[in-house]
């Protein structure tokens, strides 16, 4: 096993690209450790991306913000140009495990570890964020809810390197919010979570909305025909249901030790209604 | 020995008062030594092969390549462990829950191990063993199992305790019964009856620290164990028993516990370990992963349990009846059997009858968990006790005061009692301001009452005086809640010194007595009596030396207050001489002074308690949250009040996760799905409100002091207290442990 830890991001490019046998990213290790120690993964290389340059900040840009692929996912708690711009983006990468383990993940690292379950990933989908992706054929943007394919695999080819995420500036009357379910209150992974994220007229009409829901597919899911039953409404009770039902409907969810179909089905609706209800409040609609 | 454990009665100026524990710097600094800490030079790395079938024959293991492997030192199987258990079927099943001999009976059951210079090289030689399988029919559901198509799990077994002995082998191991009366005939009095079904899932002790062990078998047959244990002294019989040792040749030497609850109680790894070694001619250190201890060790038995109970309109309860069957793993056991007896404890009841079913199925050995078998049992009837006071429109504190077991009542499982707590509980819980509080939307408060036995046992205790006046107490019984703290206490009180001046130790089995293990909550009863008898004796040792210095008859010396006075008005000149200064001249006075006891703690009084709840419950969502906790138990006599109430609010912690969240999974392959924290669900600290504790102290009559055991009691009445909770915040009767989200989801929609 080798451990490289380059300063450039083609010097990491290089590295992947070049091996011959598994390689892995190492950013905070709190999903890579994990299974090396557990013994699901042994791989020949590992590349810590840690130390190249500019992937451990989060930049405001002009078009919105630039979260580096090693920026841990307290650190995006502790940006308030960020909470006060999509405070339910990191909500939900303050919900990854515990605060031990929060000072090391990454929102990078939650998503390309593919896992539907994944607390931030559904937060950025609804937020239309964007993977700035380095590879050997250069650089490319992508939606993030192109990255995962399936539980544990995604779209980036070989040698390929999510460089950072990126977040629109937003418009006026904007919120967003995202909620999971576990049957504890820390320490777990969702059963099946939601995330939300509108932008409002003078009115309080919704224009924008998009809704998406994990933990519900082998990927998470955004929800076009739950943001189609927001849009052009105000949050009265039977927008809401009719949202919930949508959200259930939409789901293609299985019967395992977290939870049964039945279950994941009503919360989907449940937690896109609350979460729904909190993003629109946060954009100001009363 | 002549010594009178009756109660006293007396003061007492050390004994409930809460000093700092003496173990408790080096836990909070990490120097505390647990199972996993010890190291030898040139110790190697032990590890498991285990079974990934849930039933399966082995037809060969083929162990050449791992031997092969440069770094492996030993590889074992049960060929290394032969049959030396001389027709003790219990023991056997021990040797076989150890290292499969024939056939694996569970996933996780382990089937080869191997020594290695390293982690890493080990568990590359376990991929190097080759296991070949038979696979058989499996069965992990208490239910599935009974029935008659059930594949057998050991076509050996016929159900003991039938009137007829039966002709075709089983799963169901023994029936037991209890009882008295003619329930048939109590029911017929009935106004109102309650019938119901209920099933508990299998769960897990859920210690912080795993196994481990660190052993060293010598060439000349002498070999030593550091372990993590509840028991070392039984730890060094079964060992020595299963590896052909002589008892007195194996030296146990038990270490800090981080957590055991009734799991600790049983070798797994340690015959595996020391076999390994006397294999490899070098120390074997043996630590199980968080997935082997789930997989491999523990669990509780998972329970079907239908109950019955009538009562007249004026909450006379008439009749009782209960069938239990619970699992035992694929190993005989008698846990249905303590069900059985546990469940209408609390009752004083005419006519009652209970009856327990042991049921065999593919899944892991089951083990004693904090008052094995009664919190299900609890569960059940508590529940039924809740409906059929509802059912009656009676309040459900005063329907059990009023059936409540008192002194002089004869308990469903035979005994006449002494004086008991149950009835006080249950006042001090109609009184508790918790009672009253106000309960919003959503919320619900339950309550239920629990039974243990609780155990006295087989005690050794040493208490050494050093010249300097200091105390060195050596315990036997395995320290898991405080012990050392509460027998330092029991020694200052009974020799009259400040408690800073006693120092208490686990001995290794070497340097005392055999002691039983430290479960039954029997550690303080029990190692407590002993020390009050060893510190007696020390005292005549003490009166002696001070007869001597003065020169004066024994008899006319007393002991009072940590000094010897000389009574009677002929010596009033001489001033009393402390311990302080008969230590000081032990050396010229006859030599070291120590007290020794050796006894059976007879007496153990039983235990009761009224646990209450509130809960919410969101009822679209079906996640609940614990709002106030109240915990009242009967201590006997707290001897230390901080670590009874520890010993309170930790089984309501436990029982809370089990009502909630915890429960072994089982796929349709019969393969554990949940083999860790993160979705075998305990409570993390934020999921707990603080728990509110009460103790009362109703003296118990055989313990000088007057205490009872107080460690396991505390876990029986959650699961019903919360089940009530949550039934009155929904309105609908749960039945069904744990009562974890999705189930309760399920359990609204279908009420509709």
């Amino acid at each position: 096993m080798r451990y490289i830890r380059p300063l450039s991001i083609e010097d990491a490019v290089g590295l992947l690209a070049g091996s011959a046998g598994t390689a892995a990213i190492l950013a905070g290790g709190s999903d890579l450790l994990v299974r090396m120690k557990g013994g699901f993964v042994e791989p020949d290389l590992i590349v810590d991306i840690k130390a190249i340059e500019g992937l451990s900040e989060i930049r405001e840009t002009a078009d919105g913000f630039s979260i580096g692929a090693a920026v841990p996912c307290a650190v995006l708690g502790e940006s308030a140009a960020l909470k006060k711009a999509w405070p339910g983006v990191v909500e939900a990468a303050k919900l990854i495990g515990s605060k031990q383990v929060q000072g090391r993940c990454t929102i990078v690292g939650n998503l390309c570890n593919a896992s539907p379950a994944a607390d931030s990933v559904p937060a950025l989908v609804a937020a239309g964020a964007k993977a700035l992706v380095a590879g050997p054929a250069g650089k490319r943007t992508i939606p993030v809810e192109t990255v995962p394919t399936g539980p544990g695999k995604t779209s980036l080819a070989k040698g390929e390197i999510i460089e950072a995420i990126l977040l629109d500036k937003r418009p006026p009357r904007s919120g967003d919010a995202y909620l999971r379910f576990i049957p504890r209150t820390e320490m777990d992974i969702a059963v099946v979570s939601a995330g939300v994220n509108l932008t409002l007229d003078e009115q309080g009409v919704v224009r924008v909305a998009r809704v998406a829901v994990g933990a519900a597919a082998p990927t998470v899911l955004l929800v076009e025909e739950a943001a189609e039953a927001l849009i052009g409404r105000t949050l009265d009770e039977a927008t809401l249901e009719r949202l919930a039902k949508v959200c259930s409907g939409a789901c293609r969810p299985i019967d395992d030790k977290r939870g049964t179909i039945e279950f994941r089905r009503k919360v989907a609706g449940v937690l896109a209604k609350r979460a729904t209800t909190t993003a629109y409040a946060r954009a100001g609609g009363k | 020995m002549n010594f009178d454990p009756r109660y006293s009665g007396r003061n007492f100026s050390s004994v409930g008062t809460r000093p700092i524990r003496p173990d408790g710097v080096d836990k909070v600094t990490g120097r505390a030594r647990y199972g996993a800490d010890f190291n030898m030079a040139g110790q190697l790395v032990g590890r498991v092969l285990r079974s990934p079938h849930a039933h399966a024959k082995i037809t060969k293991i083929d162990t050449s390549k791992a031997e092969k492997l440069p770094g492996v030192k030993a590889v074992i199987t049960a060929a290394d462990l032969p049959d030396l258990t001389d027709g003790d079927a219990s023991m056997y099943d021990v040797l076989d829950n150890c290292m499969a001999r024939g056939k694996v009976l569970y996933d996780g059951h382990a089937v080869a191990a191997v020594a290695a210079v390293d982690a890493r090289t080990a568990r590359q030689a376990l991929k190097l063993i080759e296991v070949y399988y038979e696979i058989l029919p499996h069965v992990t559901d208490v239910d599935e199992a009974m029935k008659h198509a059930a594949p057998l799990i050991n076509d050996a077994i016929f159900t003991e305790g039938l009137e007829e002995k039966p002709v075709k082998p089983s799963n169901v191991t023994k029936r037991s019964q209890f009882g008295h009366g003619d329930v048939h005939q109590g029911f017929g009095h009935a106004d109102f009856i309650v019938e119901r079904s209920f099933k508990t899932e299998q769960t897990h002790q859920g210690y912080i620290e795993p196994h481990a062990c660190v052993a060293n078998v010598s060439s000349d047959g002498t070999a030593d164990l550091w372990v993590c244990t509840q028991g070392h002294f039984v730890y060094r019989q079964h060992c020595a028993q299963l590896l052909g040792l002589e008892a007195s040749k194996l030296r146990v030497t038990s270490s800090e516990i981080g957590g055991g609850f009734g799991g600790k109680t049983h070798v797994w790894a340690e015959p595996v370990a020391l076999a390994l070694s006397r294999k490899a001619g070098r120390p074997v250190k043996l630590v199980m992963t968080r997935e082997e201890v789930f997989r491999a060790s523990g669990p509780t038995s998972a329970t079907s349990i239908d109950v019955k109970i009538g009562a007249r309109k004026d909450g006379t309860i008439t009749a009782a009846e209960a069938t239990l069957r619970y699992t035992s793993g694929p190993y005989a056991g008698m846990w249905a059997e303590l069900g059985a007896m546990t469940a209408f404890a609390c009752y004083k009841l005419d006519n009652v009858k209970t009856v327990g079913y042991e049921v065999l199925v593919n899944r892991p050995k089951t083990a004693a968990y904090r008052a094995p078998s009664a919190p299900m049992a609890a569960f059940a009837v508590e529940s039924a006790v809740d409906e059929l006071a509802k059912e009656i429109g009676i309040d459900p504190v005063e329907f059990r005061i009023k059936n409540a077991a008192q002194e002089g009542t004869r308990a469903s499982y035979g005994p006449v009692y002494g004086p008991i707590g149950i009835g006080p509980t249950l006042e001090a819980a109609k009184h508790h301001p918790h009672m009253k509080a106000p309960l919003a939307k959503n919320q619900g408060r339950g309550m239920a009452c629990g039974f243990w036995f609780n155990f006295g046992g087989q005690t050794c205790t040493d208490l050494n005086i050093g010249m300097d006046g200091t105390v060195s107490l050596a315990v036997g019984t395995v320290d898991v809640g405080g012990s050392r703290a509460s027998l330092s206490l029991v020694a200052a009180e009974e020799l009259g010194i400040d408690y800073s001046h006693v120092k208490a130790i686990v001995a290794d089995t070497s340097s005392l007595g055999y002691n039983d293990m430290t479960d039954g909550s029997r550690g303080t009863f029990s190692s407590s009596m002993a020390t009050i008898s060893a510190a007696r004796n020390a005292i005549k040792v003490l009166r002696d030396r001070a007869a001597q210095m003065w020169d004066i008859p024994v008899d006319d010396v007393i002991w009072e207050n940590g000094q010897a006075i000389a009574k009677g008005e002929k010596y009033g000149n001489l001033s009393p001489l402390s311990l302080k200064e008969i230590a000081a001249q032990s050396g010229k006075t006859g030599g070291p002074i120590a007290g020794h006891s050796e006894l059976v703690a007879d007496g153990a009084g039983v235990s009761f308690a009224t646990h209450i709840c509130d809960i919410e419950v969101d009822p679209e969502t079906g996640a609940t949250r614990v709002l106030r906790y109240t915990v009242i138990q009967d201590a006997g006599k707290a001897v230390h009040p901080t670590y009874v109430e520890g010993q309170y609010q930790g089984g309501a912690a436990q029982g809370i996760g089990w009502a909630l969240n915890e429960e072994y999974i089982y796929g349709k392959d019969g393969r554990l799905q949940n083999a860790g924290f993160l979705d075998y669900r305990i409570p993390v600290c934020s999921d707990l409100p603080m728990i509110d504790t009460q103790i009362l102290e109703i003296p118990n009559p055989n313990h000088p002091y007057g205490v009872r055991g107080v460690g396991e009691t505390s876990i029986v009445p959650p699961l019903a207290a919360i089940a009530n909770a949550v039934s009155n915040a929904v309105g609908v009767r749960m039945t069904h442990i744990p009562m974890s989200p999705p189930r309760i989801l399920a359990a609204l929609e279908a009420e509709g």
